[in-house]
């Protein structure tokens, strides 16, 4: 039951600090929130689980308990996790707690409302990531836009309102053509499943017991809905031509919602994709390679290109989301344990080391009030801390080694090279790869203009050192980067044991 | 052991009976101290009384009265106490218990309050008697003793222009769709030679000539359900009466009243009029409620998306809410499964019934801080009454059918009833009107905690009873949530009993 603890003890602290006053909410829900902290290491250390939520083998915290029954089809509180769940249970508790202490500086009106929101959508995540019905799941899924919209709408920059409009929209219409792709595949599977229980319907699908549905035959029907899927998920990841809605959210957002968005909530497009699309529909990704790889090799070459043009600090970090979710797709798409575990990995590697990223920027942008890469320079003069720990973090985006992206990286681009679903898949990988000298390039670019040389500032602020609980949260967030990229083994054993049986289907791997 | 063998036959209409009981009380308080200044007492008797009558039928209801081993029938069948009756008279009684706390703060400084409370039962009572009519008399009776009430509760504000033509209108059209209904009944008299709705069902087979006048009849018979369910053509009363009502009353018509309709229309179309015989005939109910249900949603839902006054947007989209609840008429067919989608509706209906009372409750308690009532007047609201603005929140996105609300789950039972029925082209049309609700509901949201304040709030006190009645529709539209199988498992039963 340590699962619907952590989840409702998550609940109960965002209402107790709804209600609390403003001048403590901050503190109040830091400390709440070291609560799901210990209990998600608490079920890292005691995880014992061989095998795939999904297709089968053990699962660790597990928990089915009949719901209720809509015309013939069973919906069960089921929920557990496995070694793809584990890390980013984790990962959502851990982000969570530092993004709350990042936000007591620049939130400074109607705190307690921004904090309960906050552990708001940390106990739907984490219902996002444990859930293993699909009705479940998909409130919890939907669950987390309504704290985003407000977290955007109520505390965010100039032109706010559009930016959380825009988010809602796009994610909820990627919800809607989801859940019809869904629906229709339980459809068609008919009397093989009398529940909407993942794993059972990730097995019935995957024994090809599909039938056709209304007239359309199986194997338009799998396509048909593996695509409504795939541009579901694809919004939340996002990948382009679906990414629109990103930078605008993320340079309207307050920095520690930036990290939120950026760390937790684009793993929901992508941990969405391994569990529906390629988990259930193993064929049919196969099938749809080609284009997949495309969109991802795309994703990686023109965000990083996009993140280049860019003169704010923080649409030059939302851009290059773009770029390293491309990674993810393609390590997914490589069917491969090192593709498919590297890109679960790289979700976990990625979330720290943009949550890093995004909550440095935060911090010079509370000392500068400004981002504009045109208006500072010799930031590494007034701030060297803070400037220390965000080229730590920048060599981490780049793949510099002993950091998590290294490792994340590396798994995807060995499997990927390793990986037989399609011919051209190494050359899409060895063009994939030439991203990362544009992630380099953009990077530096941006350094060497605002942190290096001589001080110079546009604004009429006092830049100094900051705070200790703006530093803390950064070392925090190092620290667990740097542990990860030594000791990868912590999460990436696990990722494996759930990742192999996932690759172990029928169907035609070349 | 069933209850039945325990009790009195008569003890079945208990729950009815209380209702019904507790507006006698209060008439008798009011008679002993007439100028009473003590709003708390008639406000105490009539919350009391509606829990009470909750607490007995929900009992009733977990108990299995009149659902194991058949109806209870009383008076040669003009009363039945199924599940059905049951089940809705949960619903009135629950709103009737915040409407009633609610109504504290609201009235505080208005004359007549003792009849305003007593009203309110004996519209609850009728209400509770409708779900429970077993012969078109009954039906008829009881469907006045609902609307009575309710002509002199919407005109309540007497001094106040808007409430009075709120009644007038109200009434007006009620006096006619009482006319139409009572000349239906007679010609399904006519043609079938009895009132009770199972002797109706049984005779209706065998009208020969008499079918044309038969159809006739249940065409109009179907309009008096659509004036009581606000449903188009007969919504136009619908949004000046729930515009112009006292707020506590609009949240009370908009939800019980119409919920009422849908009890009897349920029970009137599903026993008298059984699809298998009757459509064979030519009179295709069913087909009229679709065309009705599809028109209904729409019009009630692009008219709320063009409203710039809260209530009014509430009240448009308070008809569009009928539109889904008709699904549950329309989309039935002979030998689908028809106590699925009906129960589905009946479920969506008691979901309604917290979240949309909720909403006016809300309103309500706008009113009484006199902020105003365009979407402009709430912007920033929420920087004053945050608790207040998050149970708001709940109800529209509720209402909109957004996860993780109960209105959620008892849409999505009511498309899933409609698909598994065949009815996806329904399901369609209703996905699409509650995508587009989806608009005009999160404008509210906007306003309370995006927009920045436009005048400053002087909000004063917190009316205690106004609040606490939102909060427990607050947390009843959350509950409804995980408690939603047993509620569309019960409704779904009872709905099933219907066509047996």
């Amino acid at each position: 039951m340590i699962i619907e603890a952590l989840i409702a003890i998550t609940f109960v602290a965002s209402m107790a600090v709804l209600l609390a006053p403003d001048e403590w909410a901050g503190r109040l829900a830091a400390a709440l929130s070291l609560l799901p902290v210990a209990g998600s290491l608490y079920m890292w250390s005691r995880f014992d689980a061989t095998g795939n939520a999904l297709t089968g083998g053990d699962l660790a915290f597990e928990t089915m308990i009949p719901w209720l029954e809509l015309g013939g089809y069973t919906i069960n509180w089921h929920v557990g996790v496995d070694g793809i769940g584990l890390p980013l249970v984790v990962l959502t508790t851990v982000l969570t707690t530092l993004a709350i202490v990042s936000a007591w500086t620049p939130i400074d009106d109607r705190q307690s409302q921004f904090y309960g929101l906050m552990l708001f959508m940390e106990a739907n995540l984490l219902g996002v990531f444990t859930a293993l019905d699909f009705f479940v799941w998909f409130v919890f899924w939907e669950a987390v836009l309504l704290p985003m919209y407000f977290l955007i709408g109520v505390w965010g920059g100039p032109r706010r309102k559009y930016a959380a409009i825009k988010f809602f929209v796009y994610t909820n219409v990627a919800s809607l053509a989801m859940f019809i792709g869904f629906v229709a595949l339980v459809f068609g599977l008919g009397d093989s499943v009398s529940s909407l229980d993942m794993p059972a319907i990730a097995q019935a699908l995957r024994a090809g017991e599909l039938g056709s549905l209304y007239g359309i035959p199986a194997a338009t029907l799998r396509s048909v809905a593996f695509v409504a899927m795939f541009l579901g998920f694809a919004v939340k990841v996002p990948v382009v031509p679906f990414h629109t809605w990103l930078p605008d959210a993320h340079v309207e957002a307050p920095s520690p919602v930036s990290v939120m968005l950026a760390g937790v909530l684009l793993k929901m497009g992508t941990y969405a994709l391994l569990r529906f699309n390629f988990t259930m529909l193993p064929e049919t990704a196969t099938a749809f390679v080609v284009p997949i790889a495309l969109i991802a090799v795309v994703s990686v070459i023109y965000g990083a290109m996009l993140a280049l043009a860019q003169q704010d600090l923080k649409r030059i970090v939302a851009y290059s989301s773009v770029s390293s979710m491309g990674y993810v797709i393609l390590g997914l798409v490589a069917y491969t344990t090192y593709g498919v575990g590297g890109a679960t990995f790289q979700m976990i590697a990625h979330g720290l080391i943009s949550g890093l990223m995004f909550m440095s920027v935060g911090v010079i942008y509370n000392a500068t009030h400004t981002r504009m890469v045109g208006d500072m320079s010799g930031m590494a003069d007034r701030m060297p801390v803070t400037v220390g720990i965000l080229v730590a973090g920048a060599f981490g985006y780049m793949g510099l080694p002993l950091m998590a992206g290294f490792a994340g990286e590396f798994f995807i681009f060995k499997g990927a090279f390793a990986s037989t679903v399609h011919a051209a898949m190494p050359l899409f990988t060895a063009v994939a790869m030439f991203g990362i000298v544009v992630v380099a390039g953009y990077l530096l670019f941006a350094m060497q203009r605002t942190l290096f040389g001589s001080f110079r500032l546009e604004t009429d602020y006092e830049v100094g050192p900051a705070a200790l609980h703006e530093t803390a949260p950064l070392a925090v967030l190092l620290a667990t980067i740097i542990l990860l990229g030594v000791a990868p083994d912590l999460f990436f054993g696990m990722i494996q044991d759930a990742v192999d049986p996932l690759l172990d289907f029928g169907g035609d791997l070349s | 052991m069933p209850i039945q063998t325990q009790l009195p036959t008569w003890t079945a209409v208990a729950p009815t009976l209380l209702l019904g009981l507790t507006a006698l009380v209060l008439f008798l308080a009011d008679s002993i101290d007439p100028d009473s200044t003590r709003p708390t007492a008639l406000a105490g008797i009539s919350v009391l009384g509606s829990v009470a009558a909750l607490a007995v039928a929900g009992w009733f209801l977990l108990a299995g009265t009149g659902q194991e081993g058949g109806a209870i029938e009383l008076y040669g069948g003009s009363l039945v106490v199924d599940g059905l009756s049951l089940f809705f008279t949960v619903l009135f009684a629950s709103v009737a218990a915040m409407v009633s706390l609610a109504s504290y703060d609201y009235l505080r400084g208005h004359a007549y309050q003792a009849e305003f409370y007593s009203l309110v039962m004996l519209a609850a009572t009728g209400m509770s008697l409708m779900g429970s009519a077993g012969s078109l008399a009954t039906v008829f009776v009881s469907l006045e003793l609902a609307s009575l009430p309710s002509y002199a509760l919407v005109a309540f504000l007497k001094d106040n222009r808007g409430s009075v033509e709120a009644g007038l209108k109200y009434f007006l059209v009620g006096a006619v769709s009482s006319a139409v209904f009572v000349f239906g009944i007679s010609l399904v008299y006519a043609a079938t030679g009895s009132l009770l709705l199972s002797d109706v069902a049984g005779a209706i087979g065998s009208a020969g000539d008499l079918v044309g006048i038969a159809g006739v009849g249940v065409v109009m018979i179907a309009g008096g359900f659509a004036f009581k369910t606000a449903s188009v053509p007969f919504h136009f009363w619908a949004p000046e009466a729930y515009e112009g009502a006292p707020a506590p009353i609009s949240a009370f018509l908009s939800s019980a009243s119409k919920a009422a309709g849908f009890a009897v229309a349920f029970r009137v179309f599903a026993v008298a009029f059984p699809i298998e015989s009757v459509v064979p005939m030519g009179i295709d109910w069913p087909l009229l409620f679709a065309v009705l249900a599809v028109i209904t949603m729409t019009v009630g839902n692009f008219a709320a998306a063009t409203q710039e006054n809260v209530k009014r947007m509430l009240a448009y989209s308070s008809v569009g809410h009928a539109g889904y609840a008709l699904i549950g008429l329309a989309a039935l067919s002979g030998g689908g499964p028809n106590g699925n989608v009906m129960g589905a509706s009946m479920a969506h209906l008691l979901v309604y019934g917290f979240m949309n009372t909720g909403a006016f409750l809300f309103i309500a308690m706008v009113e009484h801080w006199e902020v105003g009532r365009t979407f402009e007047d709430y912007n920033g609201l929420a920087t004053r009454a945050p608790v207040a603005c998050l149970a708001m929140t709940v109800f529209m996105f509720s209402l909109a059918g957004l996860p993780p609300f109960g209105g959620f789950l008892s849409k999505y039972a009511l498309f899933y009833g409609a698909i598994q029925g065949g009815f996806w082209w329904l399901a369609a049309v209703g996905a699409i009107n509650s995508a587009l609700s989806l608009f005009y509901y999160s404008r509210v949201v906007k306003a309370m905690w995006i927009e920045d304040p436009s005048g400053s709030f002087d909000l004063g006190s917190t009316p205690l009873g106004l609040y606490a009645a939102v909060m427990v529709a607050a947390v009843g539209t959350l509950l409804l949530l995980p408690a939603f199988g047993p509620v569309v498992e019960t409704a779904q039963s009872a709905a099933t009993a219907l066509f047996a």
